[in-house]
């Protein structure tokens, strides 16, 4: 183990249980209800209660896609929150890996012992269709008049992408039809599958080179951490999975003044978070990875700027099966946003919880086929700005 | 996590439309957007017919769009300068649905113009540059030649320009 180089921590941190919902579209359950199953279930696998519980984290992304405002406090009760203090952090689609994150400076500090993370989202009552909702994120003034959808965004980079790293689209459908097969063994997934290059190619084209299948879908879902100090942990559990780094940065928003094929914003938190857990060599020293993965060019992007992978080769690795379950540097087994589903800030904490399920060797038919010692996962949001990344041990 | 059952539980389409107390709720909420000092002489350089950046008069960006101050120095940008109507393409989309999700009727192509603002090199990480629509059949946005390919804004007719970032029409190919 490397130094840990951040001398004002004051407490180690670890996870010691986890808990989520199935993802799905249309859950009959309410946000509140969805929450309250997550983070009961998370609680149960610490063998905690909710009077063990000091303070409380929430994430959730923007308002508008439940549909009720103040979602923090909506959520509250449901979290178990009553009573305690609560903080919601909202960073767009980052969100899902800054609860943990969270979490962590309210024990590190000293502040809490034990912290209930929670994140939900409920993305299907929005009509026509929830990435009208989105609408509401761009510039107002210099572009919203050009009536610009969600997708855009992501072609612009996917094809950025293809175009600096000479990436096809085939190369990066590849990714697409590795996360739904991984997700084939998740209890959770709402879109596992067994399918082909061929039909991420056939499916229907949104904004080229985007297609339906290089997306993840509309999703319902809540995932819940139970994190605590070291005293705490030592006391409930033989195997706590620490967290030994977490970093969060932002790049420039304006997008239309910088590189899109490389995720600097990324980047930037990654060395952070690997500065923290003393790791000089990621492509080395990581074992598994959770990069965040809404559409299938975006988990080769995060591979590189998690610097997983050199910029521009994250595809040709992928070809050769390197980020496979049995790979050297297996990457979503938990079968990811495409295969299990994207409800945004559940998602991101689902992926932290695949990564205390490996570290625990607890993750059964998903279990990665090497030894795992370290694991890193990120999310990304804002308007297409903002990092967050953690890394856990055990 | 060796359960097999998780909380939670799933609708089809026809039974979430036959719930009981089904609420539907459409939101009506109107906003007046001010542009702000510097968006404002840049909306006013377009009606124009003149792309306006803003340069920082201590690391000497040039930006575009304008900023009232430097990002990374956190300066108050002073001089105005009036910036090539002229770039190259650093990414372009062809976008086959509308806002809402529905089929288009004649796909968009949309990308982001590199402007030919000296100062930055030009396989930099940042540059100055606009977001709008391109004036390139679909299929040739699709070719690997529309990646670096010169381009020049496509004015309105005088007249018929409002202040807005639509009095460019496109960016159509220097031929």
């Amino acid at each position: 183990m490397g130094m840990v180089t951040n001398l004002f921590v004051k407490d180690r941190v670890a996870i010691v249980g986890a808990g989520i919902t199935t993802f799905m579209r249309r859950a009959l359950e309410t946000p509140r209800e969805l929450a309250w199953e997550a983070a009961r279930m998370a609680l149960d696998q610490a063998g905690l209660t909710l009077k063990d519980v000091d303070c409380v984290v929430i994430g959730s992304a923007p308002d508008t896609f439940d549909g009720v405002h103040l979602k923090g406090e909506y959520l509250a009760d449901g979290s178990g929150a009553i009573r305690k203090p609560m903080t919601r952090v909202y960073v767009g689609g980052g969100t899902g890996v800054f609860v943990p994150v969270s979490a962590w400076w309210h024990v590190a500090s000293g502040l809490c012992e034990t912290v209930l993370a929670v994140g939900e989202e409920k993305m299907s009552p929005a009509h026509p269709h929830p990435q009208y909702v989105f609408r509401y994120i761009w510039d107002p003034i210099i572009h919203r008049p050009l009536e610009p959808n969600l997708i855009w965004i992501f072609a612009m980079e996917m094809r950025r992408y293809m175009a600096k790293c000479g990436a096809k689209k085939e190369d990066i459908a590849l990714v697409s039809v590795k996360n739904k097969r991984n997700a084939l063994d998740n209890p959770a997934a709402q879109v596992a599958a067994n399918i082909t290059v061929d039909d991420v190619l056939k499916s229907e084209t949104l904004v080229w080179p985007v297609q339906e299948l290089d997306i993840s879908p509309v999703t319902d879902g809540a995932a819940a951490l139970v994190i605590t100090s070291e005293n705490v942990a030592r006391q409930v559990t033989d195997s706590p999975v620490w967290i030994e780094g977490v970093g969060f940065t932002l790049d420039n928003q304006h997008w239309e003044n910088r590189e899109l094929a490389f995720p600097r914003y990324l980047n930037y938190a990654a060395r952070m978070a690997y500065r923290m857990a003393g790791i000089e060599r990621p492509w080395k020293e990581i074992d598994v990875a959770e990069p965040y993965d809404p559409f299938d060019y975006k988990e080769l992007h995060h591979i590189e700027g998690l610097m997983l992978a050199r910029p521009c080769e994250a595809w040709k690795l992928l070809k050769e099966g390197y980020f496979n379950r049995d790979g050297e540097l297996p990457t979503s087994p938990s079968g990811g946003l495409l295969g299990v589903g994207n409800p945004i800030a559940a998602a991101g904490v689902m992926k932290v919880a695949e990564l205390f399920w490996q570290l625990r060797y607890e993750a059964g038919k998903r279990q990665v086929k090497r030894p795992v010692h370290r694991a890193v996962a990120n999310a990304w949001g804002d308007l297409m700005q903002a990092g967050t990344v953690i890394v856990l041990g055990n | 996590m060796s359960v097999s059952k998780l909380p939670g539980t799933k609708l089809s389409s026809k039974e979430m439309y036959s719930l009981p107390g089904l609420v539907e709720s459409a939101p009506q909420a109107k906003y007046d957007f001010s542009a702000g000092p510097t968006i404002s002489r840049f909306l006013q350089g377009l009606k124009e017919g003149k792309i306006l950046g803003r340069k920082c008069p201590r690391c000497g960006r040039v930006y575009v769009p304008p900023r009232d101050y430097c990002e990374y120095c956190h300066v108050a940008l002073t001089n105005w300068v009036e910036v090539p109507d002229t770039g190259t393409v650093h990414t372009a989309v062809v976008s086959y649905i509308s806002v809402r999700r529905e089929r288009l009727e004649k796909p968009e192509v949309i990308g982001v113009i590199r402007l030919d603002v000296p100062g930055y090199p030009p396989n930099g990480y940042e540059f100055a540059g606009l977001f709008h629509r391109l004036c390139v059949p679909p299929e040739e946005a699709m070719s690997d030649e529309v990646i670096g390919m010169k381009v020049r804004a496509r004015w309105k007719p005088k007249e018929q320009r409002t202040g807005s970032i639509l009095d460019i029409e496109c960016f159509e190919p220097v031929r």
